[in-house]
């Protein structure tokens, strides 16, 4: 065995100089963990983080004698999301045994599907600069996850690894797109709007960096306008949209330089290295691997009623892009503003609790997009769940500002005040005094002091300086502390000024 | 003589008094101290185990509340059954010491019927072979000739029940290996249905073809025994749902006006004379017994040991991947890396059976050779199982030998090829995932055992035993015992 | 004489892929078995399969499934208490390194 167990990196690239006539051609391959409560094929728990090789069993463990046994929501789901991306379900699949030797496999075969998927072409429509584009979705089908492999150092250097076999038969989604994406853009788009899928449909999690949902990407680069497809490249190890951007952009600019130069790109696998901001070969030459696929003889096959799907069609959730449809419809929200409402599930759920028996969705949406999003992200289920201030909260303060018992101003302190002491709004208000002031003789007074405090600016703005009313509608507020209705403060002193 | 009795005779003395299953299985263990070293039928005896479940049985029936009629019945299993806390080898070395963390479900069935196990039963090492030589550890003996082999892969099944060293045991079936070693050994043999009885904690050699059954001194012990371990389990989703019906009530309906085919193919030169006398002699006295026997024409017969050969060692290979060092069993110390260590791990514990039908095996799974091995054999298959589909339209059961040939000598069939042609005529059965049992219908000048074969329609174990039983009112062979020492 | 149906570079890419250490003399001897028995095997050769569909399942039997209701799992002393080399609460076993043919994984090499 040759000591030289560390790959030497390629080559910076120099963006500056690669010569673009070629066209990269891009498939992605997701595989999704299921939110099933066992595993695909035995009764152990799925539930994530327990004590080494406790959530095992014969079976998961691959011990003799031990035999699969299919879960059926786990097929369920996999239909759901079949339907969800338009694929055709075949009514006849089945699984089958693809072998490989490898300490994390507990049979040193793994339980998949070949030949006859749970469900084929299908598509998605992501949103890119150049307007909407139709991604065709190839295959679905469902597997065995693997176990977890711990190393002792690196896994160059260690000397010996520690195999977990949790994980190991957690149900897998296994969806190849066809080699339909042109630029990492879209690469990163659809991934987005798969995963928003999935997790609208509560079938994944979606966590790239938990690991409930990955990525790898099958990559080519041809002369543009070329019918045939060049060599094409394996990119692993991509736990982000970020990252599977960039491992595109640089093997992009990698297999350009190669091609510019001649070179024969490689068909092996690669690494990308977000540390080093590079890919790195796996492989010292080509290989092509012999999986030996059968029909699984341990499990009968599939047969898949129409019934059944129709069944599991009843129950599809309204999906992202005609979430955001009636977004804009129903709201009137603008469709960057449908867009961002919809990036997750749980924001739009957020919303639209929020914005039930509105009179105006449109504010309910500005503070959801632009006061609630500063302190939650978007598409962070979790964080949106556990935010301080729930819709019922916001609609509550919502509903003072719209009722005229504080000003927009005012709001946006009560809603600071609200996230740090987890306290409503109304309580907040009563408590601080914050009810807005906009009794006419108690502002007129003030007016009136101010008024005549200021006689220079009144001057200037008799002079034909509107900015001066501004200063004046300031000075009002200070002196009630921020608390005067601004629309009463405005009419007053616009009736005030004809008559100094 | 408590080890005399079938399990029937056995039970009724419990239920009367006149025994009770700690004697029985004292004399069992007895038996099995004396003789084993000659048959060398047992690999793991569990002694103190089976005292104390017989303890335990001898509460249940004096409180006259036994939990079935397999209740305190010393029993064997063959070393293929995972055993909860029993070394169980499967007959290899790469499984040396491994102690299943559970039951089988056949096996948690005899514990639930009171079934008092003595022990592990030697076999050809992951059930592959015709004579048990290929066992890791030795080869057990034919008690009828202790030069000669006892058959195989279930060698030591059908040595145990032959020579009084259980009552009852359960072996597995994949190509003929109950039926093969039951003709060997003059007992019966049944391998049900595909799917009647559960693989779950069965260690799996071909996942298409392996079927539990048991081994029985006679047909109504063999039909209890089957009863009790028959049925749907959960946990094999190969298993059927189609329910077991009452094989005891079978036993005692006659078979007049049955049909019975004779296959032409079954009676093919190189068939022993002797074999073929014994055979047609028991067609005749079915049809005595009232019994319609006509010709049958299983074409495709030839086709389906070479299938066999491609189907059995593809699925093997396959489950067979998981021996390798990380999780049980053996691991070869000393290893530079993990492909090292898998290598040299499979290389040691596997013997040469095995690791030619691995190789075998992978070579059919193989790129490029799918198509034209083991996608071939599937459809040769095919036309086997429409050959018997054919024929059971016309009969009700099939009957023909077992082997072609009986009992060999140790080390007599050293080719591969030679051993395989033994289960020329068990072989198709398990292609078409029916049933079949074998019994004893004679012996040879030398007295050899000579099986008589009886295979039945999908399910129909209930006609096959009645069949059976019909056939061994009419005729003397169970009453011969092998000649061994300390009767 | 008839073509040798398998050769010993075929023994070794199948032993490889079967990850079996052979002697010497073991893979002479399994060339020479594996060729004689596939010799026989192709016999099968003669027979028309045209529009026979093949059997997976003698039985025929479709949609197994199970409920998604949790059961126990072992204990972990229970799964661990047969392994060669155990290490605390895990499997240990020995380095991994890169094999052609191999299979990889994110962040990791086979």
């Amino acid at each position: 065995m040759s000591a030289e167990a560390v790959k030497r990196p390629d080559r910076q690239p120099d963006a500056s100089t690669v010569k673009q006539p070629y066209e990269a051609v891009i498939g992605l391959e997701v595989h999704a963990q299921l939110r099933t409560r066992t595993k695909m094929f035995c009764g152990c728990s799925t539930a994530f983080g327990a004590r080494p090789n406790t959530q095992t069993c014969p079976v998961c463990q691959g011990m003799p004698g031990t035999l699969p046994v299919i879960n059926r929501r786990a097929v369920e789901f996999g239909i759901k999301t079949a339907l969800a991306i338009n694929c055709t379900v075949n009514a006849d699949n089945r699984f089958a045994r693809k072998h490989y030797y490898y300490p994390d496999m507990p049979k040193n075969y793994q339980i998949s599907q070949y030949e006859e998927p749970l469900a084929e072409h299908g598509h998605l429509d992501i949103t890119t600069a150049d307007g909407m584009r139709r991604i065709g979705i190839q295959r679905l089908h469902l597997e065995e996850d693997v176990g977890k492999l711990v190393h002792e150092g690196t896994l160059e250097t260690a000397l010996s690894s520690q195999v977990d076999f949790n994980r190991a038969g957690v149900p897998l989604m296994e969806i190849v797109s066809k080699p339909d994406l042109r630029t990492s853009e879209e690469a990163a788009a659809y991934l987005k709007a798969l995963r928003a899928i999935l997790v609208y449909l509560d079938v994944c999690d979606g966590n790239m960096e938990e690991g409930s949902l990955r990525c790898d990407a099958n990559i080519s680069l041809r002369h543009a306008g070329a019918k045939e497809f060049g060599t094409k490249v394996e990119i692993k190890n991509m736990n982000s949209f970020k990252n599977v951007q960039h491992a595109l952009d640089y093997e992009i600019k990698r297999q350009a330089r190669a091609l510019d130069t001649g070179e024969r790109i490689v068909q092996e696998t690669r690494l990308w290295d977000p540390d080093r901001a590079h890919t790195v070969s796996m492989r010292s030459k080509e290989f092509a691997h012999d999986y030996r696929y059968f029909p699984e003889p341990d499990l009968p096959p599939l047969d898949v009623a129409a019934a059944w799907i129709d069944r599991i069609r009843g129950t599809l959730p309204e999906l992202p892009a005609a979430r955001r449809q009636r977004f804009m419809m129903a709201y009137t929200l603008s469709p960057y503003d449908a867009e961002v409402a919809t990036s997750s599930k749980a924001l739009a759920d957020y919303f639209e609790t929020a914005a039930q028996g509105s009179r105006n969705p449109k504010t309910v949406a500005n503070w959801v997009l632009n006061e609630v999003l500063r302190v939650v992200p978007p598409d962070d289920e979790k964080a949106i769940a556990a935010c301080p201030i729930t819709p019922a909260a916001l609609q509550e303060l919502i509903g003072l500002i719209e009722d005229g018992t504080i000003s927009g101003r005012i709001a946006k302190d009560v809603f600071d005040k609200m996230l740090a002491s987890g306290e409503g709004a109304r309580v907040i208000v009563a408590r601080e005094g914050l009810t807005q002031v906009a009794d006419a003789s108690e502002l007129g007074a003030v007016v009136d002091n101010v008024l005549s405090t200021h006689a220079k600016v009144v001057e200037d703005y008799k002079a034909g300086k509107k900015a001066a009313l501004g200063f004046l509608v300031g000075q009002v507020m200070k002196w009630t502390s921020g608390k005067a209705s601004p629309a009463v403060v405005n009419a007053l002193l616009l009736e005030k000024l004809p008559k100094l | 003589m408590l080890t005399r009795l079938t399990v029937h005779e056995l039970g009724a003395r419990f239920r009367s008094g006149e025994a009770t299953p700690s004697e029985a299985t004292r004399a069992y263990l007895d038996r099995i101290g004396a003789l084993n070293p000659k048959v060398k039928a047992y690999l793991t005896q569990t002694a103190d185990g089976a005292l104390a479940e017989a303890a335990q049985a001898d509460a249940r029936f004096r409180s006259k509340c036994p939990l079935s009629l397999l209740d305190g019945v010393p029993v064997g299993l063959k070393d293929v059954f995972c055993t909860r806390g029993v070394e169980t080898t499967c007959g290899s070395q790469i499984l040396r010491g491994f102690r299943p963390p559970y039951d089988a479900t056949v096996v948690a069935r005899l514990r639930a019927a009171g079934a008092v196990l003595l022990g592990k039963l030697n076999m050809d090492e992951f059930a592959m072979g015709s004579s048990t030589e290929n066992s890791a550890f030795f080869t057990t003996r034919n008690p009828w000739d202790l030069s000669r082999v006892p058959g195989g892969s279930s060698g030591g099944s059908a040595a145990a029940v032959a020579a009084d060293l259980a009552a009852a045991t359960l072996g597995t079936d994949t190509g003929g290996s109950i039926r093969q070693p039951a003709a060997f050994c003059g007992t019966v043999g049944l391998k049900p249905t595909y799917g009647r009885v559960s693989r779950y904690g069965l260690i799996a050699f071909a996942s298409s073809l392996d079927q539990v059954g048991p081994f029985g001194k006679d047909v109504a012990d063999t039909a209890l025994v089957l009863q009790t371990i028959a049925g749907h389990d959960p946990l094999d989703a190969t298993s059927a749902t189609i329910p077991v019906p009452d094989y005891a009530a079978a036993l005692s309906q006659g078979i007049t006006g049955l049909k019975v085919g004779i296959p032409n193919e079954y009676f093919i030169e190189g068939l022993d004379p002797e074999v073929e006398a014994a055979v047609r002699g028991a067609i005749a006295t079915l049809e005595r017994l009232g019994a319609e026997a006509q010709s049958v024409s299983l074409p495709h017969t030839e086709y389906g040991l070479a299938a066999y050969y491609v189907i059995a060692p593809a699925e093997a290979s396959s489950n067979l991947a998981r021996y390798d060092g990380v999780k049980y069993g053996l691991r070869v110390p000393g290893a530079r890396d993990v492909i090292d260590m898998y290598s040299r791990t499979r290389g040691a514990g596997f013997g040469a059976e095995v690791k030619r039908r691995v190789m075998l095996g992978t070579y059919a799974l193989s790129a490029g050779y799918y198509d034209a091995y083991y996608g071939k054999a599937q459809k040769v298959r095919t036309l086997v199982l429409r050959d018997f589909q054919r024929a059971f339209e016309h009969v009700d059961v099939i009957v023909a030998p077992t082997t072609p040939g009986v009992a060999f000598k140790l080390g007599e069939r050293e080719d591969p090829l030679q051993m395989y042609l033994n289960d020329v005529f068990t072989i198709p059965v398990n292609l078409a995932g029916l049933p079949g049992l074998s019994m004893p219908a004679g012996f040879t000048q030398n007295g050899l055992p000579i099986g008589l074969q009886i295979i039945g329609k999908a399910f129909d174990e209930a006609t096959i035993l009645k069949v059976a039983k019909a056939y061994e009112a009419a005729t003397p062979w169970r009453e011969r015992k092998p000649e061994l020492e300390a009767r | 004489m008839a073509e040798a149906k398998i050769s010993m570079k075929d023994v070794d890419h199948v032993a490889r892929l079967s990850r079996l250490t052979l002697t010497d003399a073991e893979k002479e001897r399994m060339r020479r078995e594996l060729d004689g028995i596939l010799t026989y095997i192709d016999k099968l050769r003669a027979l028309d399969t045209e529009g026979v569909p093949p059997t997976s399942h003698a039985v025929p039997m479709t949609n197994v499934m199970r409920d998604d209701d949790p059961r126990p799992s072992l204990p972990q002393e229970d799964m661990l208490q047969n392994a060669p080399d155990g290490s605390g609460e895990f499997f240990r076993v020995p380095r991994i390194i890169e094999e052609s043919g191999g299979e990889v994984r994110n962040g990791e090499r086979c």
